[in-house]
């Protein structure tokens, strides 16, 4: 048990030197999870905000295929994303596998789902809140749903977190649609991967360390947005 | 009223510009589809730099079980491969996807497993008697699962041995389905013997206190070949850089450096390119 002690003194170790190498390897994971993030916000919350407000046909469908989507498996995404992108795939000419970019693609792809399927919940609450006062002042569709989203913005930023907790999280779609390869696609959690498999657990573990700081810290720095722009707006 | 919303998409816009990293560089580079046992052991940290230097090609390495790496290059995505399963790399070749293939290096396969060696193996320098009394003994083992070149290997000592492992599969045959190092922790984890070839034992950090019990014989030799995938099948093959890659590596320079990448002062590869 001595891998935990050890893992600990490395991970301070690592941090205290800043090594070269695990900086360019975190401020990749933070590229791409949080590119991520926005393109998934982009196409997630109107998305969420359209199934939230609107009324059609196959609503209910849509509903629960979002919210089962969210327990898209990372290897399968990453699966579909290497077979699309590989040269013998439909989009080879794209030359994107083993970039950076595969890798947001792939976890946009992941996290989508869950910033459409929680922002639909919340959206969805704060309009039957709502429903009655656009109705009285007849507010067009599109500004009401502006409207909401800017009322939620607290909540969505909850949301985009639990995102990007996914994101920067997982290793099974990064590894096929990035490859891994060092100084190019190497991220945290493919690190991780890496080290455990050369049986070097403590290191592994220490990047594991660093990982969970740099989410709570993230985490962090949203949390201290937030309540600076609630004190600003309620002072 | 699409103004905050507009200020909060471009504030997000701006942390993600922030954070772009300069651009990748775009200088000469190769895709290099290869094995776990190569990269995992260091010898590509020590042996490519060394190319890179002298040509300005950067190798970009691809490190999964020599199973997927020639799906990989089958499907063009690769500019060389370098993997140990001959009769698997002489079919990639035969069917088209490779130019041609070319001995590298050699290492040998070993079988590891606990102290109290319960099949009664350690020491033996005969594989295929040892496979048939960890069998016989119930013993467990710890396989790859992952038609890599190192599973290839194991499947046709278990043929020689006579012993049909999917009946056992799950009883005291484990296949973990993943890497050699995934596969070693396992094996040590549950007392499971395992076969893997020296590089990566001899680097594997998490061997606890198991030994080496088989090795030295004929049947456990590991080749390594390098093929360049074929141009005319997948026109974006960096041919130029993918030669010049081939050259180096079965030149002397190359052979030399193979032969001087030593871990903890043992030699883990050696070269044997015919001249």
């Amino acid at each position: 048990m001595q891998d935990f002690s050890h893992a600990f003194t490395l991970a301070f170790g690592l941090v205290l030197t800043a090594d070269a190498d695990l900086l360019e390897i975190i401020a990749l994971s933070l590229q791409v999870s949080l590119t991520a993030v926005l393109a998934a916000c982009v196409i997630g919350l109107p998305l969420g905000t359209l199934v939230a407000v609107g009324r059609f046909r196959g609503r209910a469908a849509v509903v629960i295929l979002l919210n089962a989507l969210m327990g898209l498996p990372p290897v399968v995404v990453g699966l579909l994303i290497y077979l699309l992108l590989s040269n013998a795939g439909p989009l080879g000419w794209l030359r994107l596998l083993y970039t950076p970019e595969a890798m947001i693609i792939a976890q946009t792809v992941l996290i989508t789902p869950i910033i459409a399927a929680l922002s639909r919940e919340v959206i969805e609450q704060l309009h039957q809140e709502y429903a009655e006062q656009f109705r009285s002042l007849s507010v067009p569709r599109a500004a009401a749903a502006a409207a909401l989203l800017w009322d939620a913005r607290y909540s969505l930023l909850t949301v985009a977190l639990a995102g990007f907790g996914r994101a920067v999280a997982e290793v099974g779609a990064v590894i096929i649609v990035g490859g891994n390869i060092d100084h190019l696609t190497r991220v945290m959690t493919t690190a991780i991967a890496l080290e455990t498999s050369k049986g070097d657990l403590a290191l592994a573990l220490a990047l594991g360390i660093v990982l969970i700081t740099i989410a709570l810290s993230v985490n962090a720095a949203v949390m201290a947005l937030r309540l600076t722009a609630t004190r600003y707006a309620y002072a | 009223m699409f103004k905050p919303l507009t200020a909060m998409m471009t504030s997000l816009t701006l942390v993600g510009t922030l954070l772009a990293a300069p651009a990748f560089a775009a200088d000469k580079s190769i895709l290099l589809q290869s094995t776990t046992s190569t990269a995992n052991s260091g010898l590509y940290d020590y042996i490519l730099p060394i190319f890179t230097d002298k040509t300005g090609i950067r190798v970009n390495v691809v490190a999964v079980g020599t199973g997927q790496a020639i799906k990989n290059a089958q499907n063009g995505d690769g500019d060389v491969l370098l993997v140990h399963a001959k009769s698997a790399e002489e079919k990639f070749v035969a069917e088209g996807y490779g130019v041609a293939r070319f001995d590298v290096m050699y290492n040998d396969f070993i079988i590891v497993g606990p102290p109290s060696d319960p099949a009664g193996i350690a020491g033996s320098s005969d594989a295929v008697a040892a496979m048939k009394k960890i069998a016989a003994s119930n013993s467990l083992f710890a396989s790859r699962g992952d038609n890599s070149g190192t599973h290839k290997k194991e499947k046709s000592l278990w043929k020689a041995a006579s012993v049909d492992t999917t009946a056992v599969s799950g009883n005291w045959y484990r296949e973990t389905g993943s890497g050699m190092g995934a596969t070693l922790n396992a094996a040590v984890g549950m007392g499971a013997y395992a076969l893997t070839d020296r590089g990566t034992w001899i680097s594997f950090k998490n061997k606890g206190d198991y030994k080496i019990v088989v090795e030295g014989d004929d049947n456990l030799f590991n080749q390594y070949g390098v093929i360049l995938v074929n141009p005319s099948k997948h026109s974006h093959v960096k041919k130029a850089e993918g030669q010049a890659f081939i050259d180096w590596v079965l030149g002397d320079e190359g052979q030399s450096a193979i032969a001087s990448y030593k871990l903890n002062g043992q030699q883990l590869f050696f070269p044997n390119a015919k001249h």
